[in-house]
């Protein structure tokens, strides 16, 4: 997130300017996070899958956990439907949730469905082996890039000021009408993305700690962790959540990134080299 | 820091440096190649490392709960009601003439009753019980202190590690290699929540949550605990028992240390 210049501002305005807009080691750990997170994503759903529902507090509610994802069963006990149950409403989701076609492309009970799954077949430790491993470099990779966002101060690129706050509004307008900045401006985040970035800083360390929560071992070393989640179950639930999120940031962050200029966005999180839009006159 | 602690450091980034490339390799990768296995399995021995550094001191305990917090519903998992001959007859017996062996690498190998097992010191616990599978139950146990054991029986200086011989068959296999079985470090035998528990939730073990004998290893995954415990067996080493890597589930692909 430095800016270096790499053309004089003196000369004519018909040659695009062109800048260093991320630092490598921003770049590496960019890539390698989006790679963590694709694999703990699809392991995490094949952990989910061994018990395709959530509860709260530190027990189990297996009458009645607030989200599931079941099957309904012929007479043979084979599964011809899936039924996701949220707070006590269900609806039919056969083929995604609760009952899909597995790698043998035969119906199956399974939460998520297979192609959103590490492995693809339904295998809990093999899921966990892959989950543990990315997790191990998910948090040795997000200490080396908030280490770099502290001490590099970059810190003060993602959080909001109150000019930038009073702006959201028009931001938010900006942003439906699909205006992008121009110029300098284009350098700095918007409030938006301020805010976008800020909460996937906040949120991973918040779903790694739900995540250790679950760990009786890590419970037995640091008690507090259970009551701050609400329970082991509550904190199972929690990283769920937060996941879902995070996916969901994803889908919003790779949408922003083809419509605003698609070569030139991922040039720069590759190269580092960002062409600054010009500002139309 | 010593050379050999440098190296495993050097090979677990390795591990994570091949790791990180190899799902880029193509959809044909075969997430159980020994490859594979031995990359992720670096990440096992990290995690190992990491807790047991955590937890110590050794003694740090799990959470335990007031008498209200105890769940109604208990979920038995596993074997929930075995139907080998010889347990068949001992619990047709009310387990009278059941006894746990105590062998291997201890200076007075011995065979215990109930009752031998209940004159021993014990401790009563009300903790959080976790599946590798995700959900959670709690429950009062009670049940001697596998250390109070371990003292009677006089551990030797080689043994490393304690086994659990099961009487239940979680899957029928030619070989007899599905008797359920489980293994320990002494860290953790030595734990004070460490218990064999004969009493859950004030009354005597049921069948389907492992009578008689049950383990309780209470910073450990459910699959660690043992049930239907018949002969408990001081080792060095666990690499020559059953599947080679220290329990049933270990076998067939779990971690051995799982801790999470």
């Amino acid at each position: 997130m430095t800016s270096i210049p790499s053309a004089s501002s003196a000369r004519p305005i018909a040659v695009p300017r062109v800048v260093v807009r991320h630092s490598a080691l921003v770049r590496i750990c960019h890539w390698v996070n989006a790679l963590c997170f694709l694999m703990l994503l699809m392991s995490g759903l094949q952990i989910f899958n061994a018990r395709p529902g959530l509860s709260w507090g530190e027990a189990t509610q297996f009458e009645h956990p607030f989200v599931s994802f079941s099957a309904i069963e012929d007479d043979n006990g084979d599964p011809t439907g899936g039924v996701t149950t949220i707070f006590g409403h269900s609806f039919d989701t056969t083929g995604f949730l609760g009952a899909s076609l597995g790698p043998d492309g035969d119906m199956e009970e399974r939460g998520f469905p297979s192609w959103a799954t590490l492995p693809a077949e339904q295998d809990l430790a093999m899921g966990r082996r892959w989950h543990f491993f990315f997790a191990w470099l998910l948090v040795l990779n997000g200490l080396v890039y908030v280490v770099n966002l502290f001490a590099g101060k970059h810190i003060r690129d993602l959080v909001p000021s109150l000019t930038d706050l009073r702006a959201l509004p028009r931001t938010i307008r900006d942003h439906a009408l699909l205006r992008f900045p121009k110029g300098d401006e284009a350098l700095r985040y918007n409030v938006l993305q301020k805010l976008a970035y800020l909460s996937v800083v906040v949120a991973f360390p918040v779903l790694v700690l739900a995540g250790l929560t679950m760990s009786p071992a890590v419970d037995a070393a640091f008690p507090w962790l259970v009551p701050v989640f609400h329970g082991r179950q509550s904190a199972r639930t929690v990283h769920f959540v937060l996941a879902t999120y995070l996916v969901a940031f994803v889908v919003v962050h790779i949408l922003m990134v083809l419509v605003s200029g698609v070569f030139n966005n991922m040039r720069s999180m590759i190269t580092g080299r960002y062409r600054i839009p010009e500002e139309t006159r | 820091m010593s050379r050999a602690l440098l190296m495993s450091r050097r090979s677990i980034l390795r591990g994570f440096a091949a790791g990180g490339l190899l799902p880029l390799a193509g959809c044909s990768l075969d997430s159980r190649s020994p490859g594979v296995m031995s990359v992720l399995d670096k990440a096992e021995i990290l995690t190992k490392a990491a807790q047991r550094a955590l937890l110590a001191p050794r003694l740090a305990l799990a959470p335990e709960y007031p008498p209200g917090a105890i769940t109604p519903y208990f979920k038995p998992n596993g074997s929930i009601d075995p139907d080998d001959p010889d347990y068949v007859a001992l619990r047709q017996g009310g387990f009278a003439g059941w006894r746990l062996e105590v062998g291997g690498l201890v200076d007075r190998p011995m065979k215990l009753s109930l009752a031998d097992l209940r004159a021993l010191p014990s401790r009563s616990q009300i903790t959080r019980h976790d599946c590798v599978e995700g959900w959670s139950c709690i429950g009062q146990w009670k049940g001697t202190q596998l250390s109070a054991l371990l003292a009677t029986a006089g551990l030797k200086s080689q043994a490393r590690y304690l086994a659990f011989f099961c009487a239940d068959t979680l899957e029928e296999t030619l070989d007899n290699t599905g008797r359920y079985y489980e293994s320990i470090d002494l860290v953790d035998a030595f734990h004070p929540q460490t218990i064999l528990a004969y009493e859950m939730n004030y009354a005597p073990l049921k069948v389907e949550h492992g009578a008689p004998l049950r383990l309780r290893v209470e910073r450990q995954l459910g699959y660690k605990m043992a049930k239907y415990i018949m002969r408990i067996e001081a080792i060095d080493s666990f690499a020559g028992l059953v599947g080679g890597h220290g329990g049933f589930w270990e076998d067939r692909g779990y971690e051995w240390y799982a801790g999470i």
